[in-house]
């Protein structure tokens, strides 16, 4: 990866509470090249939706701000930009979906009517000729009868389709980066797999990179080709999809891939017990001076209670932020 | 007494829920038919799963079993327990035997009620011993599932989510049911937290001989926890059998293509190319097909298949499949 279209560099994003500073992000790097997906895992508070709401230049302000570091979109800095400049780059170049579909979607406007506004906003162009886009937008995202649909007010369509028209709306202005926050997670598996095949057909005829945002690890299995997965607002290991998921090195890496009952073909007839990540996801108030997973980590050491460890190389070019990973590569 | 049910905990017969129909100020109401002619029986302290989409008729059929929505006909008994037929007192104090745990461990719980009473209601609504006794049982129920004793004056919002979850299966226990009905009881919570109440789940299951009926559309989970698995569309039993069959030989083309849709860590982007894909939504169970549900949705439908309707039929050791062509 030469070149990456989309580059987010040591960012840091601190939220002011009433029980003292969060840092929401602590040092996110990230990057993502054309055509590619990258999918970025962990559980619910480890920064996910944050770093998206970062890149696209929505973090509440107040109470959140970018403290540090650099997001940059072919080179050009996004981070301290204006409101209106940034407001032209989303829907453009970097479009967003979202989890929700039915809360996202206005109720009062149809379908084509959302569709084309971002097309009239962005292009300039006249209703006729952006209804017109609206109406292909929805062809392309494999709605039937698309000319009818168009016409037609979230409530009306099914949780799939509302989910297409979301794809519909963020691929309009044909972004290079498209950043999905858990689109399926409301969905069902049958339309989960017909959205994921919708992402990933537009990505090959656009060659937009696309950030999948997801808690599955098999959905990061099958789509994508890099993976970082975050924890208490840091990267803990990131790399290419098949080194991390056949070689995962950090604990909670090697936890999030275990203590999930993945399908099995061959199911063995006597069950196991569940591997388990003990505790639950420390408040970013209360984080200490040593590495955040520590207190939830069997395999800790004494030295991950008093420092945090930094991303480091391993021999297969993957990246860990593990002191145990650290002493056993340097043995 | 039948033979069926001493050692079955939970039969259930030709279960048919429907909702609407009548008449109405402008016109007849249509009828939604959720579930449809359903039977199965769950063996004491087993777990029998029942898979399938956002309107199969899973969580109707659960709710139905709990007498929480109106049963419009069929048969549903607990043991020598006839549920489907007991009303007003009796149902109340029947429903003792079986308890429910819900999906969303935010809203099930009454966030002006300290963790303690939450657990406690059940006791005192069924005037189950005295009030120290009572106390006693809840600070019991609270170890049981992992929870500290004194947690017990706290109120839901100062628990995560999972610590939720364990009051909603302390306060299903209270009462010592047979027969828990779990409704999606993991879906809401994040994936390092499902393993831990999945595994409290089978503990409690060995220690306290429970019988779980257990509604997901999360197959891995399903798989786990399940000994016998129903997978449902439309309102009816497309395909049954035990855990291991289901998986490592499914007939029905909606359990493959069902199957084939969950990614696994195991995949790949290459392979993920090569599966069946279902098209489109389920057709409405308003206006349901005269032939087989799946049928306009199903890869290998033929003619035959819009006009008869497949029985679900026993194709050896219990593997129960309603399609004509398999």
């Amino acid at each position: 990866m030469t070149h990456p279209l989309l580059s987010v560099e040591e960012v840091v994003v601190d939220f002011e509470t009433r029980a003292g500073k969060a840092r929401v992000l602590d040092h996110v790097s990230l990057e993502v090249a054309s055509g590619e997906i990258l999918g970025i895992v962990g559980e619910s508070g480890c920064g996910k939706s944050m770093t998206a709401l970062s890149i696209m230049g929505l973090v509440p302000d107040p109470p959140g701000k970018v403290t540090s570091g650099s997001i940059k979109l072919e080179g050009r800095e996004l981070v301290g930009l204006d409101h209106e400049s940034l407001r032209r780059i989303r829907g453009k170049d970097i479009g967003m979906i979202f989890q929700e579909p039915m809360t996202s979607l206005n109720p009062v406007f149809t379908v084509g009517e959302q569709i084309a506004e971002s097309i009239r906003l962005h292009e300039n162009a006249s209703p006729k000729a952006a209804m017109a886009r609206a109406v292909e937008m929805l062809r392309s995202v494999e709605i039937p009868e698309p000319e009818m649909r168009a016409k037609a007010y979230p409530h009306q369509l099914s949780g799939g389709m509302r989910q297409r028209v979301m794809i519909a709306i963020a691929l309009a202005c044909r972004p290079r980066v498209l950043i999905a926050d858990e689109p399926t997670t409301a969905l069902d598996a049958t339309v989960q797999a017909q959205i994921f095949d919708l992402l990933q057909d537009l990505q090959s005829e656009m060659g937009t990179a696309i950030i999948l945002i997801t808690h599955d690890m098999g959905a990061i299995a099958e789509l994508a080709d890099n993976v970082a997965v975050m924890y208490a607002g840091r990267v803990v290991e990131k790399g290419r999809v098949e080194t991390v998921l056949s070689a995962p090195e950090h604990p909670y890496t090697k936890g999030l891939i275990t203590c999930v009952p993945h399908l099995e073909p061959d199911p063995p007839i006597e069950r196991e017990v569940l591997m388990e990540i003990p505790g639950v996801v420390p408040a970013l108030t209360e984080l200490g001076v040593g590495c955040a997973f520590a207190p939830r980590c069997a395999e800790k050491i004494a030295q991950c209670e008093s420092a945090k460890p930094a991303l480091r190389a391993s021999p297969d070019a993957h990246l860990t932020a593990c002191w145990v990973a650290e002493q056993e590569a340097g043995r | 007494m039948s033979a069926g049910s001493r050692n079955s905990a939970l039969v259930v017969e030709d279960l048919k829920v429907h909702f609407g129909g009548g008449s109405s100020l402008f016109g007849p109401k249509p009828t939604v038919h959720a579930v449809d002619g359903v039977s199965f029986s769950v063996p004491a302290g087993k777990t029998f799963g029942i898979v399938g989409e956002s309107g199969s008729g899973k969580t109707t059929t659960a709710l139905a079993i709990m007498r929480l929505v109106h049963i419009t006909a069929g048969r549903v008994a607990l043991g020598d327990t006839p549920i489907g037929e007991l009303e007003g007192e009796d149902l109340r104090a029947a429903r003792r035997q079986f308890q429910i745990v819900f999906q969303d461990p935010y809203s099930s719980l009454d966030p002006r009620k300290r963790a303690g009473e939450i657990v406690r209601e059940p006791l005192d609504l069924m005037q189950i011993g005295t009030r120290a006794e009572r106390e006693a049982k809840v600070a019991e129920l609270f170890e049981q599932v992992g929870l500290r004793p004194e947690q017990r004056v706290l109120f839901p919002h100062q628990f995560s989510g999972g610590q939720r979850q364990r009051l909603g299966l302390a306060r299903a226990l209270s009462t010592e049911p047979d027969l828990i009905v779990c409704d999606e009881p993991v879906s809401a919570l994040d994936v390092a937290i499902q393993a831990q109440i999945l595994n409290l789940m089978a503990r409690l299951q060995r220690e306290l001989g429970l019988t779980y009926l257990f509604i997901s559309h999360d197959l891995g989970v399903v798989q786990h926890i399940c000994d016998e698995i129903a997978v449902m569309y439309l309102g009816q039993i497309v395909e049954q059998a035990d855990r291991v069959t289901l998986f490592n030989n499914p007939q029905h083309p909606y359990t493959k293509a069902l199957l084939a849709a969950v990614p696994t860590v195991h995949g790949n982007k290459r392979d993920r190319r090569n599966r069946t894909r279902l098209k489109g939504d389920p057709p409405s169970p308003v206006n349901l097909p005269t032939g087989c549900r799946f049928a306009s949705r199903c890869p290998i439908a033929e003619v035959r298949c819009s006009k008869v309707a497949p029985p679900l039929e026993d194709r050896g050791d219990g593997h129960k499949v309603s399609c004509l062509l398999v």
